[in-house]
């Protein structure tokens, strides 16, 4: 196997408050190759937008603190890098879209101008080539008459199309890596396969590697080669999207797919997972999902489960893994 | 936006009557008589009285008269004093140094203010942040008259002599530098706080967050992400306020005896000359929506997101 483009090792990373020390990162290890991608589910709290932003070095320090680990881009460690050869990486080396594009994209300025930013300052590229450029990458998003909507201000896309424009932005450096922080949260369903749709193409076109932040196992079925699975700042379960779905190697990802509404059990309440995920500030001893662990015993409570491998490249972080795998 | 426009222009035409009306019945409904006083020790002339009443209209009705004057208004007939002297004529001299001093009042706490604001904003709890503070609440707490008193005072030859703060007759731009401060004072304390929490709100918003995302520079993710949208609040308070340091003029021209407008005002109203306080007060009024028209103009330029119609 060649070298992944991104590897993040044992990643720790707090925040320190007035009141106290939130352990947000406990040590998240997970890699992405070109043309490959990789889906990071959790739910809110769970550390995968604060791994994506240490990842692109936006994460406001202080409040936040690396404490441990290395995040390597094509084999060199970004995080013994200066601020200005980080910054040369951002956009060009990975490039990441956000949430929401409305409150993500500069209100005052047209979508036209801040696509254009990035090649006039980044490239050099004159004022003429950019804006044609521009219009190139809106038109590859599949955004109706791009000529006529490059010099549209963000308010006046839909929010489909703005999402779009969005993904046309992080293009324009041409990327090795994209990071889709949760793209298709705050769209309508349909809007959501479509983007979704277009963000497998495009990677797919581009080689590029891929890490789709989302809490939505939909999502992941359909895009994803890979998942890693977040709880209270771990990777808990690690595994191939065909071998997760068939056996979670999990009780936490049991839960999650348990928790999916089912056509074939219509009629019936939806099962939940019980409780609320830890306090970040407390996280409790042992397992920090025991107490919502409908597997918990003795063990759970005081030991913290190391990483079993499961082969095939499938890890789990539970102290019964190879018994949950072959429940199935 | 047209329409919008014409809209606002028509909406003056009441504020402007509204506004100017309470100003003459302020000035000529007081149960007084108008001439006691304007002739020394005597009283006045009867053929003196008779000939002003007629002049000023005096015998009319209060409505009557105060669309007559209305109507001399509208020609560009300002009126005369009591004693024969143009109003108009009064008015052109001082007010291009009272509009002299404005502007400079404006560029002072323009530059100023946005400076301390910015650093403060951007470099939140530090040393500067709380000198800025401090300073601020100090000027704002401060009545102009004091700030103008103590400045002229310490400044000048009878202090530590660092610079000539008399004002002549025609004053030049340089003379005028310290009044400005003085009239600038209170707003360069407004925009230095307005800024800062312009500033503070806005740095962690995510499309600041999305121009480092993208490797912008940071001299570009604050000069041209953040100060863009952050400024707008600011811009706004100064364009209405050019029209609060044309009044405000008043006090600093009487500390610096400068023959602006508002030197003008105040000895109209000392001598009871009714012509004088209602001419330059509907000027005030007339400057002050008209500033206000631009701020509402500005504000759909500067955001894209505001629409008219």
């Amino acid at each position: 196997m060649t070298q992944p483009l991104l590897e993040v090792e044992d990643l720790h990373v707090e925040f320190r408050t007035r009141d106290g020390v939130a352990k947000v990162l406990n040590g998240v290890s997970y890699h992405v190759s070109a043309g490959e991608t990789l889906a990071v589910l959790g739910e809110s709290g769970s550390g995968k937008s604060v791994t994506a932003q240490t990842i692109m070095g936006i994460l406001d320090m202080p409040p936040a603190f690396i404490t441990k680990g290395t995040i390597k881009f094509r084999g060199e460690d970004l995080l013994t890098k200066s601020a200005d050869e980080r910054r040369e990486v951002r956009g060009e080396g990975i490039a990441m879209i956000f949430q929401d594009a409305l409150s993500a994209l500069n209100p005052v300025f047209t979508v036209g101008f801040q696509i254009e930013e990035q090649l006039k300052v980044r490239r050099g590229m004159s004022k003429a080539d950019a804006r044609k450029r521009a219009i190139e990458l809106l038109d590859q998003v599949k955004i109706p008459n791009a000529k006529g909507r490059v010099a549209d201000y963000p308010h006046q896309f839909s929010g489909g199309m703005r999402q779009r424009a969005m993904i046309a932005m992080s293009l324009a450096l041409d990327p090795e890596l994209l990071i889709a922080d949760e793209p298709t949260t705050a769209l309508d369903v349909t809007v959501q396969a479509q983007i979704m749709d277009l963000l497998a193409e495009i990677q797919k076109e581009r080689d590029m590697g891929m890490i789709l932040i989302t809490h939505d196992l939909g999502v992941v079925a359909d895009v994803a080669d890979r998942i890693s699975v977040m709880y209270a700042g771990r990777i808990v379960e690690h595994a191939d999207v065909y071998e997760l779905f068939r056996a979670p190697g999990h009780p936490y990802t049991e839960s999650l797919l348990e928790s999916l509404p089912r056509l074939d059990l219509k009629g019936q309440e939806l099962k939940t997972i019980k409780g609320l995920p830890p306090s970040l500030t407390n996280i409790p001893p042992g397992c920090p999902f025991n107490p919502r662990c409908p597997r918990a015993f003795d063990r759970c409570v005081t030991e913290v489960p190391a990483v079993h491998n499961l082969g095939m490249g499938r890890t789990s972080r539970c102290h019964i893994a190879e018994e949950v795998v072959a429940r199935g | 936006m047209g329409r919008y426009v014409l809209r606002r222009l028509l909406q003056l035409i009441p504020v402007f009557l509204g506004t100017t009306f309470l100003i003459y019945a302020l000035v000529w409904a007081i149960p007084q008589d108008p001439f006691s006083g304007k002739c020394g020790q005597r009283p006045c002339d009867p053929a003196y009285i008779a000939e002003m009443s007629q002049k000023l209209n005096l015998n009319d009705p209060l409505l009557i008269q105060y669309f007559k004057y209305l109507g001399n208004l509208i020609v560009g007939d300002f009126g005369t004093t009591f004693n024969g002297v143009s109003v108009g004529e009064q008015i052109a001299t001082s007010w291009p140094i009272t509009l002299k001093m404005g502007i400079i009042a404006l560029i002072i706490e323009a530059i100023i203010g946005i400076t301390a604001g910015i650093l403060t904003g951007l470099r939140k709890q530090g040393f500067l942040d709380n000198l800025v503070l401090v300073s601020t609440l100090f000027l704002i707490s401060l009545p102009v008259f004091v700030t103008g008193f103590v400045l002229r005072l310490y400044l000048g030859p009878q202090g530590f002599d660092i610079m000539d703060t008399s004002v002549s007759s025609d004053p030049t731009v340089g003379e005028l530098i310290l009044p400005g401060f003085v009239l600038g004072s209170l707003s360069m304390a407004y925009v230095a706080r307005l800024t800062r929490s312009s500033i503070v709100e806005n740095r962690r918003s995510d499309y600041v967050r999305t121009a480092i995302a993208k490797g912008q520079p940071q001299t570009r993710v604050v000069g041209i992400h953040l100060l863009r949208n952050s400024l707008i609040p600011v811009i706004t308070f100064l364009g209405t306020d050019l029209g609060s340091l044309m009044g405000g003029a008043i006090v600093t021209e009487g500390v610096f005896n400068i023959n602006g407008i508002g030197g003008l005002i105040f000895r109209g109203i000392q001598e009871k000359e009714g012509v004088m306080v209602t001419g330059i007060v509907t000027l005030l009024v007339l400057v002050y929506l008209l500033a206000s028209l631009l701020v509402d103009l500005l504000y759909a330029v500067l955001d894209p997101r505001i629409r008219y119609e």
